[in-house]
């Protein structure tokens, strides 16, 4: 089952869309109907599905008409013809009221310019969806405090919005959509007015966000790169069209056409992998329980200078050298004493880009953790070269 | 030019004569007893209220509006209305201003709201309240003397034809510069019309519609002369009384109440538009 499918979803604007409509169908170009009869095509004929749980992201230049797109689906703007299904029930023949309930209870929405109520604050406009729905206060208010926790504004509550900067708007705007519980939430351009570190941090925390809410997520954006970095899939428009959809690996590696090609040969390649996808598992690892004896055996076996400690539940302890744990054997200290804990620890889903730095003034691999602070894998310089010249490799992760 | 022999004149004394007056005038007795009665009530509400409490009311409400400096202006303006012995006539003008400018905006921000959201509403009011505003006020003195009789009500009137335009037209204006953005994001979280524009709309056009209030009663104010010569007590009759007795004295004694109460007026509702500028 999809949460939200699109099938030939056409807008046109002007006078005679009908008219237009069946010029379209028949194969005229937005342009010809353009010059022929005043008309813009909007959205032509787009039609896509996205799953329970999945970052959808809607790619395209301004003109394209991704924002008319997003609109679409909660009718914002009506559609010309086309059918957009959420949750398998038609949003577009449904009647005004059904509308109003559909779009209460499972669209919420995130603006560019972040549309924020200036006469509310901070809480009354997280607090409004529920507020329209008859919510009482103190429940709506319960919620709409959980929210503005959940995007880091905890303090801010009886801020109004515009004493607050561009990024904690915008993380009210976001609040303002999760307060509402809905399963899906529809992003229009959502971080563009940002400025690009506020940027990459709003991303990484939608990130962190969705996967712990589940949130379907549809996003908008101009931007190639935040599409690769955010994107399970992406859909890349052009002139109202949908060109490709894919996931960023397929997008990069099979464009469609020329015109997605053009787009992506200029694309980062350090920027779209991630740490998750270029590290490998350690050789080998040892525990406190083994002492410093095993470790050094173990060392011995794989030829290897140090060796990663973890605890019994695979929490990364430090990092033990040949020097320290014989050291250790011969003085009879415990193996937590020598242990080296200065070493670089980084994020499974950290951008290579990132990683570059630390990696050229470190002598010992990158460690990457979960949020537990389990090890996932190691990273060392070889792989994060390898990485931007090979792309991924997967293989040597799952192996 | 007189091709047509068009006359208009005495069409339209035909219309009013036999069919207007017959039909419509018991309804606008009606509206007549009933707006007199407001006048009245107004007008002895006013007159109650010793003039030093009255004074002291009023300084308070601009001391918070407007502060110190609007609270001593207002302070000396209404001893000089006392001490120039106009205080019974200052308080017949506030009173149909006072109730001119409640029927301006009972009517005015209503048919604003009608004309934002409506494009054809708009269409109709425009025209109308252009019409209203440029038609010389004299036309309309003689109607609304045939309808309702000498006295206040016809001035209330005579004033709402003349003040109501700017509250209709910022009421519109107000809302129609709701930004995009915030409109659609409240239909997205799923309004009906009537929470948009309960909700959005209108708090947010709150500053516009007060500056059509304030404007409101500046024009209700300047009415006050003209509405005069159809018996309507106040300063204006004060004045009116000065030009037909050539009484300079008089006349500077009347237009420098109707100033004082203007700038009070005119201060105090702009002092609290500007109130909900800072809110928002």
């Amino acid at each position: 089952m999809s949460k939200i499918k699109v099938s030939e979803l056409t807008k046109i604007f002007g006078p005679n869309p009908k008219q237009s409509l069946e010029r379209l169908n028949k194969g005229a170009s937005k342009d010809q109907i353009l010059a022929d009869t005043g008309n813009t095509v909007g959205v032509n004929q787009a039609s896509f599905d996205v799953k329970p749980g999945e970052f959808f992201v809607i790619m395209g230049l301004s003109g394209s008409g991704k924002s008319t797109l997003i609109r679409l689906v909660n009718r914002l703007i009506e559609p010309t013809s086309g059918h957009v299904y959420i949750d398998d029930e038609d949003i577009t023949s449904m009647n005004k009221n059904e509308l109003i309930e559909a779009r209460r209870k499972k669209l919420g929405m995130v603006f560019q310019n972040f549309g924020l109520f200036p006469h509310r604050n901070v809480v009354g406009n997280v607090a409004y969806g529920l507020e329209i729905q008859g919510v009482e206060k103190q429940e709506r208010e319960q919620k709409a405090q959980k929210a503005i926790e959940d995007v880091g504004l905890k303090g801010y509550e009886s801020s109004s919005p515009n004493e607050l900067s561009g990024g904690m708007q915008q993380r009210v705007g976001l609040a303002r959509a999760l307060a509402n519980d809905t399963d899906i939430l529809l992003m229009d351009e959502a971080f563009s007015a940002l400025d690009p570190l506020i940027r990459k941090d709003m991303q990484d925390e939608l990130l962190k966000l969705q996967k712990k809410l589940g949130k379907t997520v549809l996003f908008i954006t101009h931007d190639l790169d935040e599409a690769l970095k955010l994107g399970d899939r992406i859909a890349i428009m052009k002139d109202g069209q949908i060109v490709q959809i894919g996931s960023s690996e397929e997008i990069l590696e099979n464009p469609a056409n020329e015109y997605v090609s053009n787009f992506v040969k200029d694309v980062d390649r350090s920027k779209v992998l991630d740490a998750e996808q270029v590290m490998r598992r350690p050789e080998v690892l040892t525990t406190y329980k083994g002492g410093p004896r095993t470790a050094i055996k173990k060392m011995e076996d794989v030829g290897a200078s140090s060796i990663f400690v973890v605890d019994r539940d695979d929490q990364f302890q430090g990092l033990l050298t040949i020097d320290d744990a014989i050291r250790a054997y011969k003085e009879e200290i415990p193996m937590e004493e020598v242990l080296n804990q200065d070493v670089h620890t980084t994020t499974p889903t950290t951008p290579l880009s990132d990683l570059i730095g630390v990696a050229a003034d470190t002598k010992y691999p990158i460690v990457v953790l979960d949020e537990e602070q389990k090890l996932l894998g190691i990273i060392s310089r070889v792989s994060i070269l390898s990485g931007l010249v090979l792309g991924k490799e997967k293989d040597e992760v799952t192996n | 030019m007189n091709y047509f022999e068009l006359p208009l004149e005495q069409w339209t004394n035909t219309f009013v004569d036999d069919w207007f007056l017959p039909t419509f005038g018991n309804a606008f007795d009606s509206i007549g007893a009933v707006l007199n009665a407001f006048v009245d009530l107004v007008t002895d509400v006013l007159l109650f209220v010793p003039p030093e409490l009255f004074t002291l009311l009023l300084v308070i409400l601009s001391w918070r509006v407007g502060g110190k400096g609007l609270a001593i202006f207002t302070f000396l303006g209404m001893l000089f209305i006392g001490s120039v012995d106009i205080w019974e006539e200052s308080m017949h003008t506030l009173s149909i201003v006072i109730v001119s400018t409640f029927v301006s905006l009972l009517v005015g921000i209503p048919v604003g709201i009608l004309s934002a959201m409506n494009n054809r509403v708009q269409s109709v009011v425009r025209p109308t309240l252009d019409f209203m505003q440029t038609l010389p006020s004299f036309v309309y003195l003689i109607p609304a003397v045939l309808l309702f009789g000498l006295g206040g009500v016809s001035a209330v009137i005579a004033t709402f034809i003349f003040a109501a335009p700017p509250a209709v037209r910022m009421t519109n204006l107000g809302i129609r510069h709701v930004p995009k953005e915030v409109i659609e994001a409240s239909r997205a979280f799923g309004s009906t019309s009537k929470q948009l524009l309960f909700k959005v709309q209108l708090p947010l056009a709150v500053p516009s519609i007060m500056a059509g209030v304030n404007q409101t009663i500046m024009l209700s104010l300047s009415m006050a002369v003209i509405a005069s010569m159809i018996g309507a007590p106040g300063l204006g009759a004060t004045v009116l009384q000065a030009i037909s007795r050539v009484n300079i004295g008089l006349g500077l004694v009347g237009g420098l109440g109707i100033v004082v109460l203007a700038i009070i007026l005119d201060r105090i509702t702009q002092g609290i538009g500007q109130g909900q500028n800072n809110k928002s």
